[in-house]
């Protein structure tokens, strides 16, 4: 059985004439007085090296070095250090390195580039006590706009910091906060879209994880300036964690009064409930997220009326995603002017990424609006590993579309991406190395919104399916150089006459790659080649048999 | 709640974060997202609550928060202690844990080859 720990005794030869050999056999002797000997192992060692310091002994696991130990030394180190686990510090010697880290404050650029709005709590309080959150100033811009600021001046203040929705498409978010409480209707509804859907995201998540409260503040003053008394949370039942630790904060702020009646004793009522989506991606737009809500099919509908002037059981709702109710607080607590101060002309605050695929640094990050590719992927992501070269990156998921690595100085922002064909989408940022397929990356992203698309409108459910099979027969060596405008034009209508977001960017991936890299289509076609060796092409078939040739014979 | 109320649990509970009134001497704080926890966070979070156990230390305390961000190198955990800024390890497993507890929080030397960041408290 191995021992608990390991005291190591120099046993060379500069500290055997240091009396090294006495100090051994006394601390044997003061080990067995305490019952310790099946604890604690005695190792004899060759030279440490330290010999001025000597006689020395290493302690193991702790690591703990001591010098100069005398035999009057041991009973001290056997009682303090081995059976209450409290090394003398006296005797021991501490190695410069370790302290020169720690003053020197490491910082690795992964931490140092970011600035944490949003994920300022996330993996610094514990998200199941609520007190932690208080103890950061939680709540208090609840109680800012209860006590001090009407309506008016909480959708003013909104409007003014610039926020625009997290989710993806970006709509200003103090707008629809007006438009919501303008719209007339004596039940209104606040909802938090928590459907993260997009493969590799998972932004939403780790707030709702690790910052629950901080969503529900954001809810709360959201219905407070829209005029609601209900909120619902909608989160997938894929994120049990996340479904469990916002139970648990639920719970605490209506312990503490902060949801219930009369919120900071005044007339402002409001609570919230979770509603569990069972996964499907279209449930994240909102009209099939309020018609899930509802118990019906989760299925878009024709927009408008919007949400906002017809939403939940046809009353005006908000929906806003996690993180865009995770950065009110901030922006109540410190105003929008410091809120529009950071990021573009046209896009402010922090987003949050989803950093995954072919980068060293794998994770979540919050940014500047208006970083660069370059700084996300090199700085932060710490580059593309085993010394690849970086091909491009595929931003916002499955509706998004992939930006080359020619284009890495792009700042971040909403204007910018759209310009070269993709969107900010919810924050999934995939890295793609010289190993990828372009042709393959397109396709598998058509096979998840082909899955996933909820069948009810024709460009989607057939254009989609379409679009995928021809790029299943690039891939395999079948394709046709007409394929290539086919992909064009199908794309284009598709993303023109589909009913809801899912399929009016779900062509995206196909159209940005066409755009960049429409050779590694040409010689998917006409040489048979992948560049990054993904596709298995399939040997040449004989020449395809007529049906009329092959009932020759038999008719 | 009034708001008098609000700002006296504040009151108390920042010094309770901040480790102030001799509570506690080293406060770890183990990153618990789901990443954390796939990448085995309560196997290390156990692993520090044995080990600070195992030798009694009454002045630590194990407590948990949601993801650092840092996914490729979760799990991690942070080490508070008054006076000092924040170490934030990474790619921790239970082994390590218990290093940490023995030479850092037990004689102040840093497990530098874990250590991801080092920042202001």
């Amino acid at each position: 059985m191995p021992k608990r720990l390991d005291i190591l005794v120099c046993s060379g030869a500069a500290c055997i004439s240091n009396d090294s050999t006495t100090i051994k056999n006394r601390l044997q002797a003061v080990l067995k007085e305490h019952n310790l000997e099946d604890e604690v192992a005695i190792v004899e060692t060759g030279c440490m090296g330290p010999c001025e310091l000597g006689p020395v002994m290493l302690v193991y696991p702790d690591g703990v070095f001591y010098i100069r130990v005398k035999e009057s030394d041991v009973e001290e180190i056997v009682k303090e250090h081995i059976i209450r686990g409290r090394p003398v510090k006296r005797l021991q010697w501490t190695t410069p390195e370790a302290r020169r880290i720690v003053e020197e404050k490491k910082q690795i650029p992964f931490f140092e580039k970011q600035l944490k709005i949003v994920l300022s709590n996330c993996g610094k309080i514990d998200p199941e006590n609520i007190e932690e959150y208080i103890a950061v100033g939680g709540y208090e811009a609840l109680a800012k706009v209860l006590t001090e600021m009407t309506p008016e001046q909480v959708i003013e203040e909104m409007i003014n910091s610039g926020l625009r929705g997290r989710g993806g498409a970006g709509f200003p978010t103090g707008l629809k906060w007006k438009v919501t409480r303008e719209s007339p209707g004596d039940e209104k509804f606040v909802v938090c879209n928590g459907d993260e859907g997009d493969p590799g995201a998972f932004m939403d998540r780790a707030i709702l994880e690790g910052d629950p409260h901080s969503v529900i503040e954001g809810m709360a003053i959201a219905a407070y300036a829209i005029g609601a008394k209900q909120g619902y949370v909608y989160v997938r039942a894929e994120y049990p964690l996340a479904i469990k630790r916002l139970e648990k904060a639920i719970q605490q702020a209506r312990k503490y009064g902060l949801l219930g009646n009369n919120i900071f004793e005044t007339s402002f009522s409001f609570d919230i409930e979770i509603r569990i989506g069972a996964g499907a991606f279209v449930c994240g737009e909102e009209t099939a997220l309020i018609a899930s809500i509802e118990g019906k099919r989760g299925q878009p509908r024709p927009k408008p009326p919007f949400p906002a002037q017809k939403g939940l059981w046809g009353k005006p709702t908000l929906i806003n995603n996690v993180e865009t109710f995770a950065n009110v607080r901030h922006i109540i607590l410190n105003g929008s002017k410091w809120f529009a101060s950071i990021g573009t002309e046209t896009s402010k605050g922090t987003k949050v990424f989803a950093l995954s695929g072919k980068v060293n640094n794998t994770g979540l990050v919050e940014v500047p609006m208006g970083i660069t590719i370059k700084e996300l992927v090199f700085d932060i992501g710490g580059g593309i590993p085993d010394n690849k070269k970086f091909k491009a990156v595929q931003i916002g998921g499955p509706s998004g579309g992939c930006v080359p690595a020619d284009y890495a100085d792009t700042p971040i922002d909403y204007e910018s991406l759209r310009k070269l064909g993709t969107i900010m989408g919810s924050g999934g940022v995939i890295v793609l190395d010289e190993d990828t397929c372009m042709v393959n990356l397109a396709k598998f992203f058509l096979d998840f919104t082909v899955e996933e698309s909820c069948g009810q409108c024709v460009p989607c459910r057939i254009g989609l399916k379409h679009l995928y099979d021809i790029l299943d027969r690039i891939t395999k060596g079948r394709g046709k150089m007409e394929d290539i405008e086919t992909l064009e034009k199908l794309g284009e209508e598709i993303k023109r006459t589909s009913l809801c977001g899912l399929g009016q960017s779900a062509p995206n991936p196909v159209l940005s790659t066409l755009r960049y890299f429409r050779e590694e289509y040409i010689e998917h076609i006409k040489d048979k080649k992948c560049r990054a060796g993904v596709c298995q092409f399939e040997e040449a078939k004989e020449e395809e048999v007529s049906l009329e040739e092959k009932l020759k014979g038999i008719v | 709640m009034k708001l008098e109320d609000l700002r006296k649990i504040r009151e108390k509970a920042e010094k309770e974060l901040k480790l102030r009134e001799g509570k506690a001497r080293v406060k770890i704080v183990v990153g618990m997202g789901t990443s954390g926890i796939a990448a085995g966070a309560r196997e290390v979070l156990k692993a520090f609550i044995d080990e600070i156990e195992k030798r009694n230390l009454q002045d630590v305390i194990v407590t948990q928060s949601g993801e650092k961000g840092l996914s490729s190198h979760e799990p991690v955990a942070e080490v508070w202690e008054e006076g000092k800024p924040i170490v934030v390890y990474g790619n921790l497993t239970p082994e390590i844990a218990r290093r940490i507890v023995a030479e850092h929080i037990v004689n102040g030397n840093p497990v530098t080859e874990y250590v991801i960041e080092v920042k202001e408290a």
